[in-house]
């Protein structure tokens, strides 16, 4: 499958291809070489820039784009695209390029957000399970497994449906919210990442570096921060982009089932879900935050597979 | 493989009993009081909320209450629907065939879109045909089931006009127009639940076939001069669907989950749509009665691709 292309840009200077990354003389570094994998991706490089630019409108967009996301203008309602709203209004007349604009901030802060949730805690649990075998592992992998069983949607609204108002309470309507769902949505995100960790973990325990790092009398810790944590990131970061996906799509997923966030604040999902009522007078208003959802899951999931090629050490391209 | 099955129903027990509890603490340690709205009903005099609270058990201890509430379910006593004034079971085996019949046939569907694509895929892999079926595919999997949805409904419903985008349970047709309705009426909710399934196991079947393909054994199936259909269809494929079921089954949540999302965007009377009433009007008994009843059917479906997953591959059965 490979075919004439060599094995790493060390191939051909080191005398095996496999290993040349850990040799001291190879002139590049294993991030670069990472970054070179993904380039060869096509479409993954081009999601990279298409989400960024994303990324880049959401955040300085409504600073140049100074129309108020509640802003009510009755003479134009339900219109579609046009000069002076480019995506058209809604029901009271509100400018949807900036809902959209300042949805997309929230919708893919909860993304983030929950992607670092979820990967906390699982990379947490897995090292632990990983590194302590015997009965702690046993334990964690049942509760893991225990939660890979658990019907995640209606779950996910119980605990919003329960924990929503004493949340608001606590932090306010907007930050409560927030809070509550990163928690909620990261919180069932970490099984597979615990998973990949623990899995890592096996394998990595028994090679020889780490043996060499134990023999010089490292401490527990130490050989899992400096020695096997850092080799076992590879996976846990194309899981952590698929996540940031699988977070955006069940914020928008609760926010469209009316459970998100409250109807004064937009998201993506928030939107479409309003503007679902309207589809036969104003296609506009569910058509544009289902693009944006769309664009923002297509884009992450290309490079979560542009960054499996990038990688994965199998992997010769 | 008889005791296969009987140590597969062993663990899937505790996994039950497991969710049990973690929903029960859940609603144990959420704020508020079912019987709030009691409270704050002057019509209801104090003996008579005092009584209930008795009757209910919600001065006892936790575990005491978790048991009572536990042996409750298991005999199918799941309460009283604070709303709909009737029992949670009928309420539920009422909603429950809807649901099951959507995702069954969608899931069927899935399987007949994924299993052919993937495997005429992977058998010329980077062909013209693979490239489209795995960017159709990818495209498919990012796109969510309640926008896929939205624009099903505009453009068959709204543009076409050629299907209804309400599902209705009373249809006024008998005899071969109500199947024809019921068809009509079906094809929405099946279709997008169906094909977001489909694009994700697609890209199962393909990389797992491409796995296999090249192992010795195929080859050697090759060389006795067997077509090349029976080594795809025999050969391959069987062992290429090992993999298959367990990412199948560990994909069950997130096919309830988008049942939920179908059944909402149809209005489809199925088990999910009365589980987004409930949580809108706080009716906590039917909360917590089809969040177990979600939980039990997780299982059950895990319990059925372990199963076929001893019987594709005899050797874990003997274990």
């Amino acid at each position: 499958m490979a075919g004439s292309t060599p094995a790493s840009p060390t191939a051909n200077s080191t005398v095996d291809g496999g290993g040349g990354l850990s040799k001291a003389q190879a002139s590049v570094s294993p991030w670069a070489e990472a970054w070179r994998r993904f380039k060869r991706h096509r479409l993954a490089y081009w999601s990279l820039w298409l989400l960024g630019a994303v990324v880049l409108a959401v955040l300085i967009g409504p600073l140049f784009y100074k129309v108020g996301i509640n802003d009510i203008d009755f003479k134009s309602r339900l219109s579609g695209p046009s000069w002076t709203h480019p995506l058209g209004t809604d029901d009271l007349g509100r400018d949807l390029l900036a809902r959209v604009l300042y949805g997309g901030r929230i919708s893919l802060a909860v993304g983030f957000a929950a992607m670092l949730m979820a990967v906390t805690v699982g990379v947490f649990i897995g090292a632990v399970a990983g590194i302590s075998r015997g009965w702690v592992d046993t334990a964690l992998m049942w509760v893991t497994d225990l939660f890979l069983s658990l019907p995640q949607l209606p779950l996910l609204l119980l605990l919003i449906f329960l924990f929503r108002d004493p949340l608001k309470n606590l932090f306010g309507l907007e930050l409560g919210i927030f809070i509550l769902i990163v928690v909620v949505i990261g919180g069932f995100r970490w099984m597979p990442v615990a998973r990949l960790v623990r899995a890592q973990f096996f394998s990595l325990r028994e090679k020889e570096f780490v043996e060499a790092a134990r023999a010089l009398g490292a401490s527990t810790t130490r050989q899992v921060v400096r020695h096997i944590l850092p080799n076992s990131l590879g996976p846990v970061i194309v899981a952590a982009s698929i996540d940031v996906a699988a977070a955006i799509l069940a914020e928008s997923t609760l926010s469209f089932l009316g459970l998100g966030f409250p109807p004064d604040i937009p998201t993506w999902g928030r939107i479409l879900y309003d503007g679902r009522d309207y589809m036969d007078v104003a296609v506009h208003w569910a058509l544009f935050p289902g693009i944006a959802i769309f664009i923002a899951v297509l884009t992450i999931n290309f490079i979560g597979d542009g960054l499996r090629d990038a990688l994965d050490p199998r992997r010769v391209l | 493989m008889f005791s296969y099955v009987f140590r597969r129903l062993l663990i899937a027990l505790p996994s039950l009993l497991g969710i049990s509890l973690i929903l029960f603490t859940v609603l144990a340690l959420a704020p508020g009081d079912p019987f709030e709205e009691l409270a704050q009903n002057p019509n209801v005099p104090a003996e008579v909320r005092l009584a209930l609270r008795a009757q209910f058990g919600l001065d006892d201890p936790i575990w005491q209450r978790y048991f009572h509430w536990f042996a409750n379910m298991v005999r199918g006593d799941w309460g009283f629907s604070f709303v709909s004034r009737i029992n949670v079971d009928t309420l539920i085996w009422q909603r429950l065939p809807v649901t099951i019949a959507v995702i069954g046939l969608s899931q069927v569907l899935a399987l007949l879109v994924a299993l052919p694509v993937g495997v005429l895929a992977a058998v010329r892999p980077y062909s013209w045909f693979d490239r489209i079926a795995s960017s159709v595919a990818f495209v498919g999997f990012s796109l969510p089931t309640f926008f896929t949805g939205v624009l099903f409904i505009l453009f068959f419903s709204i543009y076409l006009g050629w299907l209804p985008f309400v599902y209705r349970a009373d249809l006024s047709e008998t005899g071969w127009a109500w199947w024809v309705a019921q068809f009509k009426q079906s094809i929405m909710p099946i279709a997008v639940l169906g094909l977001f399934q489909a694009a994700s196991w697609m890209r199962y079947v393909r990389s797992s076939v491409l796995d296999v393909i090249r192992l010795d054994y195929v080859t050697t199936a090759r060389s006795k001069g067997l077509a090349e259909r029976v080594v795809v269809t025999k050969h391959v494929v069987r062992n290429a669907l090992i993999p298959v079921v367990t990412l199948v089954a560990l994909q069950m949540p997130a096919v309830f989950g988008g049942a939920i999302v179908t059944e909402q965007i149809f209005r489809i009377p199925g088990i999910g749509s009365l589980l987004i009433d409930a949580i809108l009007r706080n009716d906590t008994p039917v909360i917590m009665a089809v969040t177990f009843v979600f939980a039990s059917l997780v299982i059950l479906f895990n319990l059925i691709a372990d199963i076929l997953y001893g019987w594709l591959d005899p050797r874990i059965s003997y274990r």
